[in-house]
């Protein structure tokens, strides 16, 4: 018979053998960070990051001197890649922070406050996420110009309103408890209520989510520069290193196969620590041995 | 339970209608003169002066979403700029074709992921949960067009053992011409009983299918696993163990029903999502679905034609949406009463 | 009837139970008191043979009618189980399946140990009759039960399931005082009736010295004191019993008893 009923029973000691998947995580994008932190030191060829080209070395093979081949101007593929690991963590970490900063108080407002505020809210978020996301950033950073930046934007914009509807959520069961009822009478300004009380205790299901959504943003990202509407050349964004290594894929598969490696294993590491925060944060599983 | 339905719907063509406001205003800000696009860049001024007033451009914004609206309701919606036919007859082709490979994708994610999370939940803590979540882990975090590449060079060009691309073998349109009801090739040599069509349009659809279930298989394995492990934690597991019913009882009837709600939640919503991602599948698989619809019409500014994807697609979420919603109100009788 | 003798159940290398000696006899009602963490619910558990599925490790014996249950396999527990021993749990509409109805439990459960479709029916409703139910309630799912229908429901299974020992786990704790008494009613019906044997645990003293002719006082794993009910509760002799009996409030009483 299995062993289920009360819950996994876990070894006491030791951060790392209790969460093995957050740690692998956290050890998987530690050396990622550290690669993008390192680039320009570690880098083979810093200047193919940008627009250099050598017409000699096009499409060469992966060689000592260039350990993931070159691309169709001669780059080298290994410093492309670094780098792209520079754009991509920073994209990322932008998008929560835009999308945080814009769906977390307007879901607070939306559950603490309720009644027609509420409606209202929820109502501009139901329209947003009835749009299919990726359709609706590839319209978006059309509409401003392919690039970086503008794609950041455009991805926080299909984001914010997942996080507005698990806030509201959690604000609005927390808005229902008594402690809340007596700062209410005792006068206390709703700001000061919101930002003390409410946000502290709905928060945690928004940042579980956010380290489960990092991997999606990821890959959104690379999806949008692969369909030219993302990171234009020469940025070494790795979505549009695998687009441009397409038409060569039968021949040259070294300059799609190192990106989309990097791409899979970043988002892998995202998801594992997006797995680990939320073992960690559902107590209701584990009893500790 | 029909109040309920009735209930989800009037919302829904609430969100639709949101959908085409907000979509028709940001198509009208897309840089661009869709005149040029209709007429062609040779036109010259009083040629383009002439479409702009044909297309009704040269109203106000505002009348001009109120036309629209009035057209979508009666069915009307617009003429694309680009291939200058009807928009909804476009769709009409469009949509069936991505549909298809959606639903096929879907349908392998749920044989693939549905057993691996059962068997997941199963041995939890042994090798084979180990080895499922590992894999399923690598399907979520696959970034697509780079499976869709790599999917074919290995099965098409290396091994040669599947077609590359297309829909199925363009010289079945003389051999065995197919008539076309539901506008899905496979569907329709099946109830055609056209052999070689459907033979040849099964062996297309294997490769993209696989990459679109990818990242649902994935999923599901782990949502089952998770929703499994979380019914075998409740009381009445306990009670159902006590009444002497045994592992396969369990896993096969007990815990199973409870933990499919959140399952049915979850594949619904993956479909709608899939439905909107095919683009990426369809550009390296040149599968002529709404992806490359879509694709092609922003390219070419064409709004009319940009709008009715959008609306097709948000139209498909929100009734995706209100079977989700009534499927789990007929698996839960609990949220019936709500 | 139930001997259980040299009970171990260990989580790890954690023991939470130790009772050297049980015994039930037909007819008799057991309670076992004690606080939370005394090991009393798990005791039930390893009895029951569901231990195991929960992680904890089971030795020493307990025998039904003579038979030895630890040790024996999956599939001949599972016979034992419900047919035999039958338990019913605190917060009785949890411990019903939500998505399926009443009904079909005990359809499934019934025809699971044996029973032809038709005689399950009729079993099934003799059974809501038995516990003062109409059975038209099989039909419904159990969050359409109040606490103390979705109770007796559950005693209602172990009498369509003849079992021999019912193993109570907490039945009244999650409900009312008005419908305890109503459940604790049936309880009593099916003891004179049907000569069911049953283990009732409980941390109250009061629901248990109202039902019960013996009982067993444990703590951290081990029991105590055991004996009477009447008497024990009465002239207690283990000094935790005394601390247990001093502890409950008492309305009007003027004497505390064991002081």
């Amino acid at each position: 018979m299995t062993a289920v009923g009360i819950g996994r029973v876990v070894p006491r000691r030791g951060f790392a053998r209790r969460n093995p998947t957050l740690v692998a995580g956290v050890v998987l994008l530690g050396l990622i960070v550290l690669v993008a932190l390192m680039a320009p030191w570690l880098a083979p060829d810093p200047a193919d990051a940008g627009t250099a080209t050598h017409p000699f070395r096009v499409l060469a093979g992966p060689s000592s001197a260039h350990p993931f081949g070159t691309d169709l101007v001669g780059r080298d593929l290994l410093t492309r890649v670094m780098y792209g690991a520079r754009i991509s963590l920073r994209l990322v970490v932008e998008v929560l922070v835009i999308a945080g900063l814009v769906g977390i108080p307007l879901g607070l407002a939306a559950g603490y406050f309720g009644g027609h505020v509420d409606q209202v809210i929820m109502r501009i978020t139901d329209v947003f996420l009835a749009f299919p996301a990726l359709l609706l950033s590839l319209a978006i950073a059309f509409v401003l110009t392919p690039s970086v930046t503008n794609m950041t934007i455009a991805i926080a914009v299909t984001w914010w309103p997942w996080y507005t509807r698990l806030v509201r959520g959690e604000a609005a069961s927390v808005a229902t408890r008594p402690y809340i009822e007596s700062c209410r009478t005792l006068g206390v300004s709703p700001i000061r209520i919101l930002l003390r009380h409410v946000l502290p205790n709905s928060i945690t299901p928004v940042l579980v989510q956010m380290s489960m959504d990092a991997g999606g943003i990821l890959l959104t990202a690379a999806s949008i520069s692969f369909l030219g509407l993302g990171a234009q050349d020469p940025t070494p964004e790795w979505g549009l290193i695998v687009s441009q290594g397409a038409q060569y894929f039968s021949t040259q598969w070294w300059f799609v196969t190192f990106a989309g490696l990097a791409i899979l294993f970043t988002a892998i590491a995202f998801n594992l620590i997006g797995d680990g925060v939320r073992e960690l944060l559902d107590p209701r599983r584990v009893i500790s041995r | 339970m029909i109040r309920y339905a009735g209930e989800r719907l009037a919302l829904g063509v609430l969100v639709v209608v949101g959908v085409v406001v907000l979509t028709f205003l940001i198509a009208r800000v897309i840089p661009g003169d869709p005149a040029v696009t209709y007429a062609g860049p040779r036109a010259s001024k009083a040629q383009l002066e002439h479409t702009r007033r044909q297309l009704g451009l040269d109203k106000p914004v505002v009348v001009q979403l109120g036309d629209y609206l009035k057209g979508i309701a009666t069915g009307d919606w617009g003429s694309s700029y680009r291939t200058k036919r009807p928009v909804l007859s476009d769709l009409r082709t469009a949509l069936p074709a991505s549909i298809e490979l959606v639903t096929a994708g879907l349908l392998l994610a749920l044989l693939v992921g549905l057993p691996l999370g059962l068997v997941s939940a199963r041995f939890h803590g042994e090798l084979p949960d180990f080895l499922v979540r590992i894999v399923s882990v690598i399907g979520v975090s696959m970034p697509v067009f780079w499976a869709a590449l790599i999917l074919q060079l290995v099965f098409a060009q290396r091994l040669g053992w599947l077609p590359a691309a297309g829909e199925y073998d363009p010289n079945l349109y003389y051999s065995s011409p197919l008539t076309s009801y539901v506008q899905m090739p496979a569907v329709d040599a099946l109830i055609t009983g056209n052999l070689p069509v459907l033979e040849s349009s099964i062996s297309h659809l294997i490769l993209p299918a696989a990459v679109v279930a990818l990242y649902p298989a994935g999923l599901l394995a782990r949502m089952v696993r998770a929703s499994v492990l979380d019914t075998l934690g409740e009381s009445h597991i306990r009670m159902t163990r006590s009444l002497g019913f045994g592992d396969r009882a369990i896993f096969g009837r007990w815990a199973l029903r409870p933990a499919m709600n959140p399952v049915v939640q979850v594949t619904a919503l993956v479909f709608a999502y899939s439905l909107a991602n095919t683009f990426l599948v369809e550009a390296v698989f040149d599968w002529p679905g709404l992806g490359s619809y879509a694709a092609n019409s922003l390219q070419a500014l064409d709004t009319p034609a940009i709008v009715g994807v959008t609306l097709i697609v948000a139209i498909v979420y929100v009734v995706l949406n209100l079977l989700v919603d009534i499927a789990q109100a007929a698996i839960d009788p609990r949220i019936r009463l709500r | 009837m139930l001997e259980v003798r040299n009970l171990g159940v260990w989580f790890g290398e954690r023991q939470v139970v130790a009772v050297d000696a049980l015994d039930l006899d037909r007819g008799q009602m057991l309670g076992i008191v004690g606080e939370t963490g005394s090991g009393k619910s798990m005791t039930a558990y390893a009895i029951a043979g569901l231990a195991p599925g929960m992680g904890a490790r089971v030795e020493g014996s307990v025998k039904l009618e003579g038979r030895e249950l630890l040790g024996l396999s999956d599939h001949e527990l599972r016979d034992v189980r419900g047919r035999q021993i039958a338990m019913i749990f605190q917060a009785p509409i949890s411990s019903l399946n939500p998505v399926f109805r009443v009904g079909d439990m005990f359809l499934r459960a019934l025809r699971l140990h044996g029973a032809s479709k038709p005689r399950a029916r009729e079993r099934a409703a003799a059974a809501m009759r038995s516990v003062a139910l109409s059975p038209d309630l099989l039909r419904r799912y159990p969050h359409q039960l109040s606490g103390g229908q979705a109770q007796r429901v559950a005693i209602a299974l172990a009498v369509a399931l003849r079992a021999e020992v019912l193993i109570a786990d907490e039945p009244t704790s999650a409900l009312d005082v008005t419908v305890q008494a109503e459940i604790l009613e049936v309880l009593q019906k099916l003891r004179s009736e049907e000569s069911l044997a049953a283990l009732f645990i409980s941390h109250d003293l009061a629901v248990v010295s109202g039902i019960c002719d013996t009982v067993a006082i444990m703590h951290d794993g081990k029991i105590v004191e055991r004996g009477p009910v009447g008497r024990t509760l009465r002239h207690p002799e283990h000094p935790y019993t005394r601390e247990l009996l001093a502890a409950v409030p008492r309305l009007n009483r003027p004497e505390a008893p064991g002081a």
